[in-house]
């Protein structure tokens, strides 16, 4: 077991709690920057591109998990803030901004529109809302087809390839300068999501999820917390979305429907509600199991000549482990990471009470 | 001057009458306390003061500005500080945490500079941290800085509440029955603090409380209601010997009478 002796206030304001912490996250980033050499040695960027889009789906989650795991507002309508970022970057790319302004602004732009849709939706408590955000995401599409003379409608667009000062990033042609790109966007709403955990917005955040009474007599502004909070999360979601477009190459009215709104939310509750790495894990998992069912297929097919030709398995899996997380692991794979790591830490002490969740003491006297 | 003034607050809820021409006065230094039986309308009192209730006729002021001008989430940055009868903490975070959320007040840094966490972000951080270790320090929350809410036990709760409002630095406390659920010692521990947050801290309380001897030992002056209205306001031997107390607490004696 470790023991920090913390000899300043920083201790508990810095990134990272010690030497060592840092230097597993620092390797881990060492890690991410070669990835592509060991590509580049196969001259195969299959994987590769899988890899870059799970780390887009992460991003996406991360700003589903700033609104859902943190200021506790569940939305099923998050591919309808990917889709905004996407086709106002393209709009932007094509009125001739270059790429470092169109991206950011898209996100923005996604960021404002979110807002502006939530001000009043945000009114609504937990299964309301999430519906209310479910046929928000339903409308999308309709939407993008309504819309046709800036979106192409069901024809779709096109998206331009990338340009950061004369140098062009496609995933086709240059899958491993397409995957930097992503790492440094995700890299950095990582960082930005740390320092709004440690601040007081953050706090106002988690303050929301679990009491908004007690919050409200804190003197902390429930309207203004929780649209911020949709603010963020839109433009984060936005971001993803802009990258999405890069990656797909060709949106249409049919890429950002409800299905990958349910998939966002599925992948920070299976990756673990409330924590950053959640998002990761839940994005990862996403990215494995289709790569892990269509291996099993053929590895079945050429070693012993059986067709697994099931409609539907994928999804039903991921109902399976959904379900499976739900009743045996609520915290997700980020929480059973936490157990097994504590174990170890306070091995052999560990008690198996340790992380289980507590009724909260009767609530009668609610002012609400 | 008085601080705190409420004057004929009334407040109704379809046909119940739950505060009836309420008026008090709570001075500058003072510790205030509101008795009386379940339901005689304390806690509604207090909700009235943070503002989570509008009342129907009245007027509450503080400080010599009027209340019911402002929202609930405005009244703390007055300097109204106040605890839940059923603790009201944030569940998921640490003690140390959910102190800081009381310093949400004294917050000057904007949503940018957060993000970015400039050097202003990370001195204030600092700042809020310093303030609520004096918090730590005062109270003896030191073993559970770093513990989550949820695996504690209740009498460390209510202590946190306390914490989380002494953390924004208020000019008035509002305690809603912060011995309810306590031992003996707990109690004992929560009459010292009160009497240090009313003389060290120059903090004016006002705090609801059933517990006769905790209520006789800490408070200046006692308000005791009934069924919404007051009985009677004095010192607290004054109000326990008062006959319309007793009648509210034990019944009427009239039965042998009759």
């Amino acid at each position: 077991m470790r023991f920090v002796f913390k000899t300043s206030y920083d201790a508990d304001i810095n990134w990272f709690k010690h030497k060592t912490q840092a230097f597993w996250y620092f390797l881990l980033f060492g890690l991410m920057m070669a990835i592509p050499l060991y590509f580049h040695f196969l001259s195969d960027p299959y994987l590769l591109g899988e890899i870059t889009s799970v780390m887009i789906f992460a991003i996406a989650a991360m700003g589903l998990m700033l609104l859902t795991g943190h200021t506790g507002l569940p939305s099923l309508g998050h591919a309808t803030f990917m889709a905004l970022g996407c086709y106002m970057n393209v709009i932007y790319l094509n009125a001739g901004l270059p790429w470092l302004l169109a991206f950011p602004l898209a996100g923005l732009t996604a960021g404002f529109v979110g807002t502006l849709i939530a001000l009043p939706v945000l009114r609504l408590h937990g299964v309301y809302l999430a519906l209310a955000t479910l046929a928000m995401s339903i409308l999308t599409g309709d939407f993008i087809v309504l819309l046709e003379p800036w979106t192409g409608g069901i024809s779709g667009l096109a998206v331009p390839d990338i340009s950061i000062f004369g140098l062009e990033i496609n995933k086709y042609a240059n899958p491993y300068l397409f995957y930097y790109l992503v790492l440094v966007v995700a890299l950095l709403i990582i960082m930005a999501y740390r320092n709004i955990l440690r601040a007081p917005m953050g706090r106002s955040f988690t303050a929301v999820r679990d009491s908004e009474i007690s919050a409200q007599a804190m003197g902390i502004n429930l309207t203004m917390t929780k649209s911020s909070s949709f603010f963020l999360s839109a433009t984060t979601a936005g971001l993803a979305g802009a990258l999405f477009g890069h990656s797909a190459g060709y949106v249409t009215n049919e890429t950002f429907d409800v299905v990958m709104s349910i998939t966002l939310l599925m992948m920070i509750v299976i990756g673990g509600l409330g924590f950053i790495h959640g998002a990761f894990f839940g994005a990862i998992v996403f990215g494995i199991i289709p790569v892990a069912i269509a291996n099993g297929r053929s590895l079945l097919q050429t070693s012993f000549g059986i067709n697994v030709h099931i409609p539907g398995l994928e999804n039903g899996l991921f109902a399976v482990i959904l379900i499976a997380f739900i009743l045996f692991e609520p915290m997700g794979l980020y929480g059973r990471w936490l157990k097994v790591r504590t174990y170890f830490e306070l091995f052999p002490f560990y008690r198996k009470d340790m992380f289980r969740r507590q009724k909260s003491y009767l609530k009668t006297e609610r002012v609400q | 001057m008085s601080l705190l003034s409420l004057s004929d607050v009334t407040l109704r809820f379809g046909g119940v009458v739950a505060v009836n021409n309420v008026s008090l006065e709570v001075q500058q230094g003072e510790v205030f306390g509101l008795v009386g039986p379940n339901g005689a309308g304390k806690s509604t009192l207090f909700n009235l003061i943070s503002r989570f209730y509008d009342p129907a006729e009245g007027s509450i002021s503080f400080n010599n500005q009027n209340l019911l001008k402002l929202g609930s989430d405005q009244v703390p940055s007055q300097g109204i500080a106040r605890t839940f009868q059923n603790i009201e903490l944030f569940e998921h975070a640490t003690v140390l945490q959910n102190l800081l959320v009381g310093r949400h007040r004294h917050r000057k840094t904007s949503m940018l500079s957060e993000i970015f966490f400039t050097p202003k972000a990370r001195r204030e951080e600092r700042r809020h941290r310093e303030a609520v270790e004096r918090v730590i320090d005062f109270l003896d929350l030191q073993p559970y800085r770093e513990k989550m809410i949820a695996g504690l036990p209740y009498g460390v709760r209510k202590v946190v509440e306390l914490g989380r409002a002494l953390a924004s630095e208020p000019k008035l406390l509002l305690l809603d029955e912060p011995a309810s659920g306590l031992s003996v010692e707990e109690t004992q521990d929560m009459a010292y603090w009160i009497e240090d947050i009313q003389k060290q801290m120059g903090i004016t309380v006002l705090m609801v409380e059933h517990d006769m001897g905790l209520v006789s030992s800490v408070c200046n002056r006692v308000l005791a209601l009934n069924d919404g209205k007051e009985l009677t306001t004095g010192t607290p031997t004054e109000v326990q010997a008062h006959p319309s107390v007793v009648e509210a607490y034990l019944g009427t004696s009239g039965i042998s009478k009759t």
